[in-house]
């Protein structure tokens, strides 16, 4: 029982580590532009350019906090 | 989704490659202080866990309908390729081209008992897993999401075995492969391939069809090139303020 459950805490890490990383804010703002392009695709406004400007602004951002820290 | 078999190839090849590296100076490191027979039962064990793992996987993302695939690989593309990305930026600025540092790979004492080394068996069995787990989801996504899996898969492999060889046949070149650069590449690839599928798989058309491919690798190459300028003019003090 103690191995399946260090087995699934492990599997959790890991999907953990792989989608969030060690800056949270980069995954979390990818889900908002996301969001934000389905919407305003529904609404039948252009929204192609909300992920590329997304991902330029918050690599910025987060470099900045990393170097920061 | 009619991307390319040569960008396929290519972008897992090369996402390979960068693990492969860890993997092989994991491998040839415990394989030469402990043993090669323990060490290499453990890589084999390793690799054929991985083989099950990208089965299982491949199986479950080809039941998925073409559309919310599109999605969900390139989401999960994007946000793993945006943390390669940005630790290539980081990495880059700070290191160059080095390679691998001398020491990454732990040091352990040389086996001499009777029986299987389990030391060295799974020290290599989890290297190879560890190490071998995210590339085996990249290759998988990465496949699906383009639509072919057996060229992901060629350029997985192709990668292991050609890092492999270099490792098995002189392994101080294998930490001299500039890795950094590698996992910047890689992360671009990724973070590029993944914007064009997560958007396209919401159902917004993007302007010029799949050319703005090219053009997303050209923003975000020109992004990391203008990044890792302000990130060494950081780290070596040189700000305009300071200059004037």
């Amino acid at each position: 029982m103690k191995l399946i459950w260090s087995w699934l805490v492990g599997f959790g890490r890991f999907w953990y580590r792989f989608i969030v990383g060690d800056d949270w804010t980069v995954a979390a703002a990818v889900a908002v532009a996301l969001l934000i392009t389905a919407l305003l695709n529904a609404q039948s406004v252009p929204a192609w350019w909300v992920v590329p400007v997304t991902v330029v602004v918050i690599i910025g951002v987060s470099l900045r906090r990393a170097s920061r820290a | 989704m009619s991307s390319g078999i040569g960008f396929v190839l290519l972008t897992t090849f090369l996402a390979s490659s960068v693990e492969a590296i860890e993997m092989v100076t994991i491998v040839v490191g415990v394989g030469a202080t402990r043993g090669w027979r323990a060490t290499l039962i453990g890589t084999v064990a390793g690799f054929l866990v991985l083989a099950v793992v990208v089965a299982v996987f491949g199986l479950a993302l080809s039941a998925i309908p073409i559309g919310p695939l599109r999605l969900i690989v390139g989401a999960l593309l994007l946000v793993f390729g945006l943390q390669w990305f940005r630790k290539g930026i980081a990495r880059v600025a700070a290191r160059g081209l080095a390679g691998m540092r001398a020491g990454e790979a732990e040091e352990r004492a040389e086996w001499t008992g009777p029986g299987l080394d389990w030391t060295a068996f799974a020290l290599a069995f989890k290297g190879v897993l560890l190490e071998g787990l995210e590339v085996a989801f990249i290759v998988v996504t990465f496949g699906a999401g383009a639509n072919q899996l057996g060229a992901a898969v060629i350029g997985g492999v192709g990668a292991v075995v050609l890092v492999g060889g270099i490792g098995a046949a002189a392994h101080p070149l294998v930490s001299r492969i500039p890795r950094s650069l590698l996992q910047l590449v890689v992360g671009t690839l990724l973070t590029t391939f993944g914007t064009f599928w997560a958007v396209e798989g919401l159902g917004v058309v993007w302007p010029a069809g799949d050319a703005i491919i090219l053009v997303l690798l050209v923003l975000y190459s020109a992004t990391a090139l203008a990044y890792i300028g302000i990130e060494r003019s950081r780290a070596f003090g040189f700000s305009p303020r300071r200059l004037a």
